[in-house]
């Protein structure tokens, strides 16, 4: 029971029409407390179908999933709702932060969902941007933001409610080199400084050196399980 | 009330379809309100002529044929009836044709049976003793700029006098007020002035008004009236004011239904304009929607959200638009005086408004919302 993540025999099988389309397959994975796992594998092979399982984004088709002890395999949709919003941090690929709102306003809103007063959901968020440099922007809404900030602005979001656990879908997809850098050291030293376990989806070799463990997603089976360099 | 920012985000995130949309809504509750300040202008004067202690009496033919004064004796002796008056409608213009006023030649009575009109006792008076007095309305003085002690010329509709002349000579003798300024729109003489000097009608009157004890006898008690003019030429009908206020007003409940079916049609292109602008912003924002539910918002929150949008974009352009028509009926009273038949918008029909703002807008989001409700946020995700 040391495990954050405690995947045993997951499958996950779409129904498209008549067709059956088994994405995963008897997956097993354990991710310890305070792990940086890169994900990766060639397109479509599941690896965001299994990203999404593990944030409760959707529930496996056989198997079982706990996450700090917690089967959330067996959580209904409202529970995993209520789940997601203390337990895990979303980072994708676009940001998808609310054009609408500011930056700060974006980082406040896993924080609307608590009982936490304006004034307390300000200050979290506030020290969210200030943890992910960008206390400066906090105005600015995303238009105005160049992808590197945006997806930093994504980052504080993703933390600002302290999650234990964190999930990426090709954070830096988008992103230049530089920018790209930036993200992934932030993301590392969430890792090593707060703790954060993550567990991060890359089709980016350079990207996955960031993490301390890379793991080979093929037609839905794991392949291998490396330790990495850095 | 701490979404109330991302339900504003969400309406101003297309600034012009905003606008657009809630510019029907303002101009819908426009009408909406100017129809409802001129319907509950008629509903009133329809209630108030219903007292439950009334009956009147008019011949079966209709209010314009006229029925002999020597009835009044007779209905007097009818069991149950305390008082009897008469009322005849005499019409007029005043120095131009345009300026019609609403003249009644009135029995003696008339004031016991007109009690929501006050009247000074000195004003009694001097009508009781006053053969060419007249009592007008507070409303009627002010439009005309007369005073008591003025005397009026007044040029008969219907009757000339004695001679062939049409102008009639009243002398303001006091002035009435009622709690509803639109009654305040009358003149009343007395109609042994007009039996005097009129060159023909002589002897008539319009109809009577009875003031009876027991409403529970008011069928028993009118039938028994009826019976007086039976087989006459001058057969009667008695109904209780009410009744009668709904036959004379009949025009006006065609009016309602008119009314009706114009915000019908209203109401019903509105939603169908809103339902559309609802739906194309949702599907538009179904990214946003799955981020909302990704964080941990629950089915039930992003319904909420939807709905309350909805809601908003309702109330927002409905508010305005009953503004701008207590608006519009404010300014037409300043230029017209109390003579239009209008209320201003107030309790009653900001009610009314709001509650069909907050069921067209709950109507309208209803898809949409049930829509954002059930999307799956990882389809909705990966774009699919
Ligand atoms: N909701 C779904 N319905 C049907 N097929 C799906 C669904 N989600 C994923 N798939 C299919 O599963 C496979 C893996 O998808 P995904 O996990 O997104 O791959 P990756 O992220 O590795 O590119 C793809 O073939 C995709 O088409
Ligand atoms: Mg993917």
């Amino acid at each position: 029971m040391s495990a954050l993540v405690e995947i045993r025999s997951l499958s996950k099988v779409y129904q498209r029409g008549r067709q059956r389309i088994e994405v995963l397959h008897h997956i097993d994975l354990e991710v310890a407390p305070g792990e940086f796992v890169a994900l990766m594998g060639p397109s479509g092979s599941g690896k965001t179908t299994l990203l999404n399982l593990i944030g409760g984004l959707d529930s496996p088709t056989e198997g079982t999933l706990a996450v700090a002890g917690e089967r959330i395999d067996r959580l209904g949709q409202g529970a995993l709702a209520r789940w997601r919003a203390t337990h895990v941090g979303f980072v994708f690929q676009f940001y998808n932060l609310l054009p609408m709102l500011s930056a700060q306003r974006n980082v406040e809103l896993p924080l609307l969902l608590t009982k936490l007063s304006g004034s307390q959901r300000r200050r979290n968020a506030g020290v969210a941007l200030q943890l992910v440099g960008l206390a400066d922007r906090a105005t600015h809404k995303p238009g105005e933001l160049s992808g590197g900030q945006q997806q930093r602005v994504a980052i504080a979001r993703a933390i600002v409610s302290d999650p234990t656990l964190l999930v990426c879908d090709e954070p830096t997809g988008d992103l230049d080199r530089q920018s790209a850098e930036d993200v992934l050291t932030l993301l590392q030293r969430l890792n090593r400084e707060h703790g954060k376990t993550i567990v991060m989806v890359t089709h980016d070799p350079k990207a996955a050196e960031h993490a301390g463990r890379i793991l080979q997603l093929d037609k839905g089976t794991l392949v291998q399980s490396e330790q990495a360099v850095a | 009330m701490k979404f109330l920012h991302l339900i504003w985000g969400a309406l101003m995130r297309r600034k012009a379809r905003t606008a657009f949309t809630l510019l029907s809504v303002v101009a819908a509750f426009l009408l909406f309100g100017l129809l409802e300040s001129v319907g509950s202008a008629f509903t009133q004067v329809g209630q108030s002529i219903g007292a439950a202690h009334r009956l009147i009496t008019a011949a079966k033919t209709g209010l314009m044929t006229p029925l002999p004064v020597s009835l009044e004796r007779q209905i007097h002796t009818v069991p149950g009836v305390q008082v009897v008056t008469s009322e005849t409608f005499f019409g007029g213009t005043y120095q131009k044709p345009s300026n019609f006023i609403n003249v009644l030649a009135v029995g003696r009575n008339f004031w016991h049976l007109n009690t929501s009109m006050r009247l000074s006792a000195g004003a009694r008076r001097a009508f009781a003793q006053t053969q060419t007095g007249v009592i007008v309305g507070a409303a009627l003085a002010r439009r005309f700029h007369w005073k008591v002690g003025d005397q009026i010329p007044i040029k008969a509709m219907i009757y000339p006098r004695k001679g062939g002349s049409y102008t009639w000579t009243f002398d303001i003798v006091g002035m009435f007020r009622d709690r509803m300024t639109l009654r305040e729109q009358v003149m009343f003489f007395r109609w042994r002035y007009f039996d005097e000097a009129a060159q023909f009608g002589r002897g008539t009157v319009g109809w009577y008004v009875e003031q009876i004890g027991e409403p529970k006898q008011a069928g028993r008690i009118a039938q028994t009236i009826d019976a007086l003019s039976s087989n006459s030429g001058h057969e009667t009908r008695t109904q209780t004011s009410s009744a009668f206020a709904a036959d004379f007003y009949s025009q006006y409940v065609d009016l309602g239904l008119i009314v009706h079916a114009i915000m019908g049609a209203v109401f019903f292109t509105l939603m169908l304009l809103t339902g559309n602008t609802m739906a194309q912003a949702v599907r538009e924002r179904t990214p946003e929607l799955a981020v909302l539910k990704t964080l941990g918002f629950s089915n039930r929150a992003v319904l909420s959200l939807v709905l309350a949008e909805s809601v908003l974009l309702v109330l927002l352009g409905g508010a305005l638009g009953l503004l701008l028509a207590g608006a519009t009926v404010h300014v037409l009273q300043g230029q017209m005086g109390s003579q239009l038949p209008m209320l201003p918008v107030a309790g009653a029909i900001w009610l009314r408004g709001a509650i069909a703002m907050v069921a067209i807008g709950l109507v309208v989001g209803a898809l949409p919302a049930r829509r954002g409700m059930r999307l799956s946020i990882v389809n909705a995700l990966a774009g699919r």
